[in-house]
């Protein structure tokens, strides 16, 4: 029962930051990136790992941030400078960052406490059992799984990031040349907004993996710009779908005893359905009113 | 003309200025200068380079060479007081941002990065909505608007920012009459008050009635002066090229006028 709790608060977490930052990126139009940079921190986690044998949150963190960088950065220069389009370019940098950290973890398998099956796809049903302990191993208290914690920091700095410079963020995401034109330094935010993309796909790497993480930026963002009005409007609506497939993904999870993130996943591919179908009815409603009310109005 | 009130540096000096596009030049060595409290156009034909002028004077696209002073400063001291309209085209329409909020943003250049804006910022953005006529939308989501009046939030947006200059890419394009008459009635406004308006301008019809310069452009500098002077047959045919193109143009324009004039007896 407590095990359930803390599956259900780290997925919340993971979901929530996941789709915050995921609707400042549907709005840049950068989903692909960030699909690019979930799986390229794999190599800041394994380098991070290879390079102090910790896996403490700060090393972990930085390894990733900085990767997750060095992605934006390579990709965005390899478009400029190589002539290539920018997708491919994308493409190009993080498959192959992607690579490279899949092939130290086979290399160093013994000592890496990673495995590949868990990255792709996360197992959140494993999180209770990595828990921090405060003190000593033996006498000391249990604080609760180590990805909750984690995914809480990152919440919690991803939630500031959005309240403190809300004003900033969407200027820059609505207009990035009327930015430019107001004095403010785009590109500083643009790789602030990566540092955040960074840092919510690492700390959800246990819970859900590189490749369903994608679907937690994504999916409820993209349903939430199917309705929203405004961004703060967005945030919240994505915010409240993110929660949603969190709910109905356990529930379906449960009752087909099948793996929980992948659920969590498909259940947010459902609400999105929902609301593109319950959308389209509305507006053949719509359509089918006027039409009506036409010939009368018009005499 | 009182010579005391003339401040003894011009609103945009610019100099040798050329620009290109992936290695294809797009201006060459553009020099001029503008007077202050004037409306300017900006005309020339498709692809003469004149929203790329405005872009290189904003260093929203780089300058291959060439100098632009604004009242005799590089842009970085003058960003806040240079307010820029884009092109519509340029927008995405369907972001989710309601009227007020896209006006607010003019005021983010004074505001720091944590600051949300003031009661005299909201203030001063409801006063730019009212000037435009666009007050009662403010709580609408910008793709909900008609092209007329979005282009009317975008003027209240760099009214709201209380510049002395204004760089507008095309900002009557395929506007209502309404739109129409009320930017005539901004710039009018915006003259009294002393500031000047640069505009990138189709329409060579209405030139003359809406505007007291013209900047004549096709890759090179053709001509610039006040219109009387400068709109002449010769500098029309240096800048559209064959005559052709220019009875093209001008029949379009008449064809156009005409079509909206029709549009007014409905």
């Amino acid at each position: 029962m407590i095990s359930d709790l803390w599956i259900l608060a780290t997925a919340s977490l993971v979901a929530v930051a996941c789709s915050m930052v995921g609707s400042f990126l549907i709005l840049r139009r950068q989903s692909l990136l960030g699909d690019a940079i979930s799986h390229s921190v794999l190599l800041g986690i394994v380098l991070a790992f290879l390079a102090t044998d910790s896996r403490s949150l700060p090393v972990m963190l930085s390894g990733a941030v900085l990767i997750g960088l060095t992605t934006a950065w390579l990709s965005d220069q390899l478009h400029k400078t190589g002539q290539l389009q920018s997708d491919a370019s994308i493409g190009i940098v993080f498959t192959l960052f992607f690579a490279v950290g899949v092939i130290l973890i086979s290399l160093y398998a013994g000592d890496i406490d990673l495995d590949q099956e868990c990255v792709l796809y996360g197992e959140i049903a494993f999180v209770p059992f990595d828990t921090v302990i405060w003190g000593d191993l033996k006498t000391g208290i249990d604080l609760g799984p180590r990805a909750f914690w984690m995914i809480l920091i990152v919440f919690a700095a991803v939630l500031a990031s959005v309240v403190v410079f809300y004003q900033r963020l969407q200027t820059v995401t609505f207009h990035p040349t009327l930015a430019v034109s107001l004095g403010i330094n785009v590109v500083f935010w643009h790789y602030f907004m990566m540092t955040l993309v960074s840092m919510t796909t690492v700390a959800s790497f246990d819970a859900v993996g590189a490749i369903l993480v994608v679907a937690l930026l994504v999916i409820p963002a993209s349903t939430a710009y199917l309705l929203a009005k405004s961004l703060k409007q967005m945030l919240w609506m994505a915010a409240g779908f993110a929660e949603l497939a969190v709910l109905i993904g356990y529930a379906l999870a449960f009752w087909l005893d099948s793996s929980i993130s992948a659920s969590i996943a498909v259940s947010a591919g459902i609400v999105l359905l929902a609301v593109v179908v319950q959308q389209q009815f509305y507006q053949r409603r719509l359509r089918t009113q006027t039409a009506i009310q036409s010939p009368l109005s018009a005499n | 003309m009182n010579s005391s009130l003339v401040s003894a540096q011009p609103p945009i000096r610019v100099t040798n200025l050329s620009m290109r596009y992936h290695y294809k030049p797009v201006l060459t060595d553009v020099s001029f200068e503008i007077p202050e409290g004037k409306t300017i156009a900006i005309i020339g034909p498709n692809g003469a380079g004149k929203s790329t002028l405005l872009k290189g004077m904003m260093e929203l696209e780089p300058l291959i060479e060439g100098q632009v002073e604004f009242f005799g400063q590089p842009l970085a001291n003058k960003r806040l007081t240079t307010a820029y309209v884009p092109q519509r085209e340029e927008i995405d329409w369907d972001f989710p941002i309601d009227v007020m909020d896209v006006v607010l943003m003019g005021r983010h250049g004074q505001l720091k990065f944590w600051q949300r804006p003031s009661a005299q910022d909201k203030q001063i953005a409801e006063q730019a909505l009212k000037d435009l006529k666009m007050w009662e939308f403010r709580d609408r989501q910008i793709s909900q608007l008609s092209g007329g009046q979005q282009q009317r939030v975008f003027l209240a947006r760099a009214l709201a920012q209380q510049a002395n200059l204004y760089l507008m890419d095309e900002p009557f394009a395929g506007v209502d009459m309404a739109t129409e008459k009320a930017i005539i009635g901004l710039f009018h406004t915006l003259k009294a008050q002393g500031k000047t308006i640069v505009c990138v301008h189709h329409d060579l019809n209405t030139v003359d009635t809406y505007f007291d310069w013209v900047l004549m452009i096709n890759a090179r500098l053709v001509a610039a002066g006040p219109v009387e002077t400068t709109l002449t047959p010769e500098n029309l045919q240096k800048t559209f090229g064959s005559r052709l193109s220019l009875l093209n143009d001008l029949t379009e324009t008449m064809y156009r006028t005409r079509l909206n004039q029709a549009h007014d007896h409905d």
